[in-house]
């Protein structure tokens, strides 16, 4: 019995074996689709596991599936059938392969989509032959009749789906002499997109991205003919809270941002993988960035957490790195609020010399759930030194049943699983302020938060002997502390955050911090070394490791487990 | 090898011929046609198809070609110059050639007139010109700027004209 049972457990995959371009290859029978659900193989997936690409404008793995654009046609062969329902074989045995032929003329190719057309035993695939590549060719000059090759002035240029096709699958000349149609450009279809209808190939991905990904269906194909269009239904606005996906949808230039219209054209921009830090979810980012400048967030496929979506929000929240106020100087401030700015070394050595004065028990630490894994780690040890009471700025706002969670701070888990915040984030902060008015409290050190918007005011600031802030943007109590350190934002460090579900996940540095502003894990480790005595790693991938040792929660994953996807912990 | 040198005979120890010969070249060169130039006082007319300095031209309707594609920018091979785009904000005037250039620099310190840009520019917005001797008294001085550059460019009609045939396909649609 018990054998019978494991036989069951390890059931062999079903599979086909199909001819892709004269080889001989097994594919599964079955294959997840945009939702997951097992649906025959089709033959751009079967293609797509044996490495070779089809191309495609309308076909998406993560939507349904449509058919429309034509562009993965393939010249497909099946095995042919006699009339006893038996393959017909050729004289050394081989099925005989009959190729699929237009009815009205047998001379032309009748093929077959790739995207929709499931693999089908002995079928024979055709990616590179001469029938497969004349009718790319056909479909290429067909979506170009229309188009109105203004690459110059058009964003998508150089990410352009259009531009790689024609390239290396379309003709080099057009034969098409007409005058083309003319349709709407900057066509206002909501507030953070605008259309232009020319270049459309009305593949529906954006339809069918908001109808069946975002549920709002809100756009749709209006005219007839030639004079096809997308539109938002007559009265509505295409304004939810996940448009900006279908400008990464859109495969040519037809869908754009409103927001990175016109900034900058993509092939400057690196591309660094990032952490979307709005919410909890902790959507994977590319960031895109030129000369210090950041210029836009796209989505990084990760099925574990964000497929291959964004929220717009959280996409376009990233202006205030670059805001004036940022905080760029050290400055140490007398008694009089007279302030200086120092360098890095002397507010280091003052803060610590006043840091090593104080009394264990009369420090409390406000730390941001914003701070990275190893930054809390750090102010841990920090807090432990001075047996200090810890907790961090809780922040609620509006989910969604989608992406967007409700607690806005991108590592809140994380700070919960080091120590420094608690199950309900920000219990703590009524008794720093009772700590403070009470004069148990002398010093408060604050990471990242601005404390006057948690009710700490002037009265209650004025009481203590010594106020630390580091902060990214300037502020009333940055106004006020005695020692300011300018720190960075997660774009301009490396670091790790832990997500609503447990998911440890690294961003890396994309562009350099303003003025003296400094990786907040730098000095707040120079900080440890010299008010404690212990000595923490002196590299990020260290300072990690460092802490998943010492925090079971982390369960002790390395840095280097963490890839570009992040990894599961148990919080 | 060893090269055997002829003593000089009596004739060629005199000199005299040589100096007398040596004027007579230097004479005959006074009454000829003069080959040098007073630079910078005067200065020579190039040859078409000289690559000078590169400027941004205006088209016959007196628009700025060029519509930041940056492509100019991408290809330099010393990095001179440096594009601004205009950002999102819809600018009427320009019609259907939706783009244009916020600020458009060339560091001409750097520029190696290599003529890569006039190239690859698919508006034909940019020209090698006549100028070869540029100066300044400082390096800021010697960045070109849009203004200057479109200055210094001056008009050039071309056959094509696709953005007004665009327009006007347009418009004969609209009728319909």
């Amino acid at each position: 019995m018990a054998n019978e049972t494991t036989k069951a457990e390890i059931k062999p995959v079903e599979t086909v074996t199909v001819k892709v371009d004269g080889s001989r290859v097994e594919v599964p029978k079955t294959t997840p689709d945009w939702q997951g659900n097992p649906i025959p193989t089709t033959i751009l997936q079967a293609c797509k596991m044996v490495g070779k690409e089809i191309p495609h404008y309308c076909y998406h793995p993560k939507l349904p599936v449509a058919g429309n654009c034509r562009m993965c046609l393939v010249e497909v062969g099946m095995p042919a059938m006699g009339r006893d329902r038996k393959p017909i074989l050729n004289q050394d045995g081989t099925p005989k392969i009959q190729k699929g032929v237009l009815p009205y003329d047998p001379s032309l190719p009748r093929g077959a989509i790739a995207c929709a057309t499931p693999v089908a035993p002995n079928m024979e695939i055709h990616t590179d032959s001469d029938n497969t590549k004349m009718m790319r060719e056909g479909i290429l000059e067909s979506l170009l009749i229309n188009h109105p090759l203004d690459c110059t002035i058009c964003d998508q240029a150089g990410e352009c789906k259009l531009q790689e096709y024609s390239m290396e699958h379309g003709q080099a000349k057009s034969q098409f002499v007409e005058t083309k149609v003319s349709k709407p450009k900057q066509v206002d279809l909501g507030p953070r997109i605008m259309l232009d209808d020319e270049r459309c190939v009305l593949c529906t991905r954006c339809i069918r991205f908001t109808r069946d990904v975002a549920h709002d269906d809100a756009l749709g194909i209006v005219n007839r003919g030639s004079y096809n269009t997308i539109a938002a239904y007559p009265g509505s606005k295409f304004d939810n809270n996940y448009t900006l996906n279908t400008v990464d949808l859109c495969p040519v230039g037809a869908l754009t941002s409103k927001d990175f219209r016109f900034q900058m054209r993509v092939w400057f921009m690196k591309e660094t993988e990032s952490i979307c830090t709005s919410c909890s979810t902790g959507c994977n980012i590319k960031v895109g960035s030129r000369e210090n400048k950041v210029y836009r967030y796209e989505p990084r496929d990760n099925d574990a957490v964000n497929a291959s979506w964004m929220c717009d929000e959280g996409r376009l929240n990233y202006k205030w790195v670059h805001r004036e106020d940022r905080l760029k100087e050290c400055l140490i401030r007398n008694h009089n609020s007279e302030s200086r700015s120092v360098e890095w070394v002397t507010i280091i050595q003052e803060l610590s010399e006043r840091l090593s004065k104080c009394e264990k028990g009369s420090v409390a630490i406000l730390a941001s759930a914003r701070a990275s894994n190893e930054e809390l780690y750090l102010i841990k040890l920090l807090a432990d030194h001075f047996e200090a009471i810890t907790d961090c700025v809780p922040r609620k706002g509006e989910g969604d049943d989608f992406l967007v969670q409700s607690d806005k701070n991108p590592n809140s888990n994380g700070a919960r699983a080091i120590g420094i915040a608690f199950s309900e984030m920000g219990i703590q902060i009524p008794e720093i302020d009772e700590g403070i008015s009470e004069g148990r409290i002398k010093t408060l050190l604050s990471f990242g938060e601005n404390i006057t918007r948690v009710g700490m005011n002037d009265e209650l600031l004025a009481k203590l002997d010594l106020l630390v802030v580091s902060d990214i943007l300037g502020s009333h109590a940055a106004d006020k502390a005695d020692f300011l350190l300018p720190g960075c934002a997660h774009l301009e460090k490396r670091g790790s955050f832990v997500n609503e579900k447990g998911r440890v996940q690294k961003f890396m540095k994309a562009v350099e911090a303003p003025g003296k502003a400094r990786p907040d894990w730098e000095w707040l480790r120079e900080l440890v070394v010299h008010v404690t005595n212990e000595k923490p790693a002196d590299t990020l991938p260290g300072l990690f490791n460092e802490m998943s040792a010492n925090n079971a929660a982390f369960g002790g994953i390395q840095w280097k487990d963490l890839g570009s996807l992040g990894t599961d912990i148990k919080i | 090898m060893i090269i055997k040198r002829n003593p000089l005979t009596w004739f060629e120890k005199l000199y005299i011929p040589a100096l007398i010969g040596g004027f007579k070249v230097t004479l005959s060169h006074f009454f000829k046609k003069k080959v040098t130039m007073q630079y910078p006082e005067e200065k020579w007319t190039v040859p078409e198809g000289y690559r000078g300095a590169p400027y941004l031209v205006k088209d016959e309707k007196d628009r700025t070609k060029c519509v930041s594609c940056q492509l100019c920018e991408f290809v330099c091979p010393p990095k001179a110059i440096k594009i601004t785009p205009p950002g999102p904000e819809v600018n009427a005037e320009r019609g259907n050639i939706e783009k244009e250039p916020e600020q458009f620099e060339i560091n001409m310190l750097r520029c190696i007139f290599c003529g890569y840009c006039q190239e690859v520019c698919p508006e034909e917005a940019i020209f090698l010109q006549k100028d070869y001797s540029l100066t300044g008294e400082s390096r800021e001085e010697m960045i070109y700027d849009k203004t200057t550059l479109l200055e210094l460019g001056g008009v050039k009609e071309s056959n094509i004209k696709k953005w007004d045939k665009k327009a006007a396909d347009a418009k004969a649609q609209q009728s319909h």
